[in-house]
């Protein structure tokens, strides 16, 4: 018999967990989920947190209770992976021998890499809505928040999520215009990119809903500092500016067990591994999944839910020494919550930027475009998230490979003259 | 788009960055850089050139600025006095590879 070891309850290690034990009969793999605590968090309802209109109790379930019967949950930290020996050293003591091991440990925040983010003004003046503490917190400072200077910064990619912080400003707009003081309130997004977001067509077209909104977008601010007690972001190039409460998205990391294991990480302690096949580049018998992963997509559940067919078919074709399927082409999915009960959808891959059109056909949810529609699908996604992405159910109708048959392909971005 | 200037003929994208990194060699270096505003190349620019175009041949993508000041021995803020215009992208334009993919 095998043991696969799955390092992550999340999201990648939920649903590969699930669909694994569907394949796989208990006489073939025994199969071991590993994870720091039992606290499920489905993040995207962390933007909804700081408006009001969700908290934290409605987000986070019990990870194990998510898990099928027949797979085991040790709840531990991770010590260190040692990839030669094939062997994982939890912190309690435990080591766990593997045939395949799956990396699904996500990535976490690292805003102790930012000079003075963690200094005085830190939940006081400075907060991030990246985490359910701190996103309850942020729902406080709002409430009191009476005008002022509100600036949304997300210090450098790669981030969770990377429609988020515009999403933020979105709602922000929404909800002072809601309490009667959008008047009194500048809002401004800092971001490291040179646009509103890094695909030029959706770039074009977000960065026009920011001005029709009124939010000030200050491109290429490389964060250097964050200076709390004086309300001050201030950029490597000098550049600064002045704030009277920050949200800011700190820099994001791998798990820091990923450093401790000789061989497995990048320098930021993400896992390289093949972008189609989803398998290590440090070994062929570890596969990752996710947000741990360094493949050039977003670090978002879509990408994971897409990712998890792949890896799953990976597996059995490892286990039964077929060649492995490049499957794997990008494809990512995102609601854009755009405030006043409207939301956008972006759809796109490796090859294929998000593009106008319908979703997943010509009769389909509008891309690039504000609909209530939209707006409907992000609240119903938290149901189907519970219920059929982490059980790893199909979709009827929507596969895995990024659909072109409701796109308008002729969008193309406009190159310059020369 | 093939961009042609006196000093060199190599084929640039929209934004400058090369489009076959194996055009180029270091004795374009100065011509790059001084076309991003950089008229002395010091030993430390070429430490960081160096280290893009290892890093490109290793990983297929220019690392980004905080993976520079993590594993090519220049801290970010050096970075920014050696590229004042942002480090990975103006590092890889000169260094001739495409741009970081690192921000998706």
């Amino acid at each position: 018999m095998k043991r696969i070891v799955i390092l992550g309850g999340g999201t990648g290690g939920t649903l590969v967990a699930n669909r694994l034990r569907k394949m796989l009969s208990s006489a073939e793999a025994e199969i071991v989920v590993v994870d720091q605590d039992d606290q499920h968090v489905y993040q995207p309802g962390l933007l909804f947190v700081p408006f009001g209109l969700s908290d934290v109790d409605h987000i986070v379930r019990p990870r194990a209770r998510q898990l099928h019967a027949g797979i085991h949950f040790h709840e531990s930290a991770i010590d260190r992976v040692e990839v030669g020996a094939n062997e994982v050293y939890l912190s309690d003591g435990a080591c766990l021998s593997y045939d395949i091991l799956v990396i699904a440990t996500g990535a976490i925040l690292a805003p102790e890499e930012t000079e003075g983010l963690l200094g005085p003004g830190w939940m006081d003046k400075v907060f991030t809505f990246y985490g359910p503490e701190p996103a309850a917190a942020l729902e406080k400072a709002l409430g009191a928040f009476e005008g002022g200077h509100i600036v949304v910064n997300v210090v450098d990619m790669p981030i969770k999520c990377p429609v988020a912080p515009l999403e933020f400003c979105f709602l922000a707009d929404w909800y002072f215009t809601e309490r009667g003081i959008r008047d009194k309130v500048q809002l401004t997004y800092v971001t490291p990119l040179d646009g509103a977001f890094t695909k030029p067509i959706a770039s074009k077209h977000l960065a026009s809903m920011l001005a029709d909104k009124n939010i000030e977008l200050v491109t290429e601010f490389n964060t250097g500092e964050v200076d709390g007690a004086g309300g001050n972001l201030i950029a490597y190039d000098g550049r600064e500016v002045a704030f009277d409460l920050a949200v800011v998205i700190p820099l994001h990391s791998g798990a820091g067990y990923v450093a401790r294991s000789p061989g497995l990480g990048d320098e930021l302690n993400f896992v390289p591994a093949d972008e189609h096949t989803l398998q290590a580049k440090a070994s062929p018998n570890i596969f990752v999944i996710g947000d741990a992963a360094n493949v050039p997509a977003s670090k978002a559940g879509s990408v994971t839910h897409y990712e998890g067919e792949t890896v799953v078919d990976n597996i059995r074709r490892f286990l039964d020494d077929e060649p492995l399927e490049p499957g794997f082409d990008g494809h990512a999915n995102c609601f854009i919550e755009s405030g006043f009960h409207k939301a956008l959808l972006i759809d796109f891959n490796y090859e294929t930027e998000p593009l106008p059109g319908h979703y997943p056909s010509a009769v389909g949810l509008p891309l690039l475009k504000e609909s209530r529609l939209n707006h409907l699908g992000k609240l119903m996604f938290q149901w189907f998230y519970w219920h059929s992405l982490l059980p790893g159910r199909d979709i009827p109708g929507i596969g895995s490979d990024m659909p072109s048959a409701g796109k308008v392909k002729e969008a193309q971005p406009e190159r310059s003259a020369s | 788009m093939t961009t042609t200037t006196q000093q060199l003929d190599v084929e640039l994208n929209e934004e400058g960055f090369f489009v076959h990194p194996e055009e180029w060699t270091e004795e374009m270096v100065p011509e790059l850089a001084r076309r991003e505003g950089i008229d002395e190349i010091t030993d430390a620019h070429w430490t960081v050139i160096r280290y893009m175009r290892a890093a490109f041949a290793a990983n297929g993508t220019g690392p980004t600025v905080r993976a520079l000041g993590k594993s090519s021995g220049v801290t970010i803020m050096e970075l920014y006095h050696l590229f004042p215009k942002g480090p990975a992208k103006i590092a890889a334009k000169i260094a001739g590879i495409p741009k970081p993919r690192g921000c998706i």
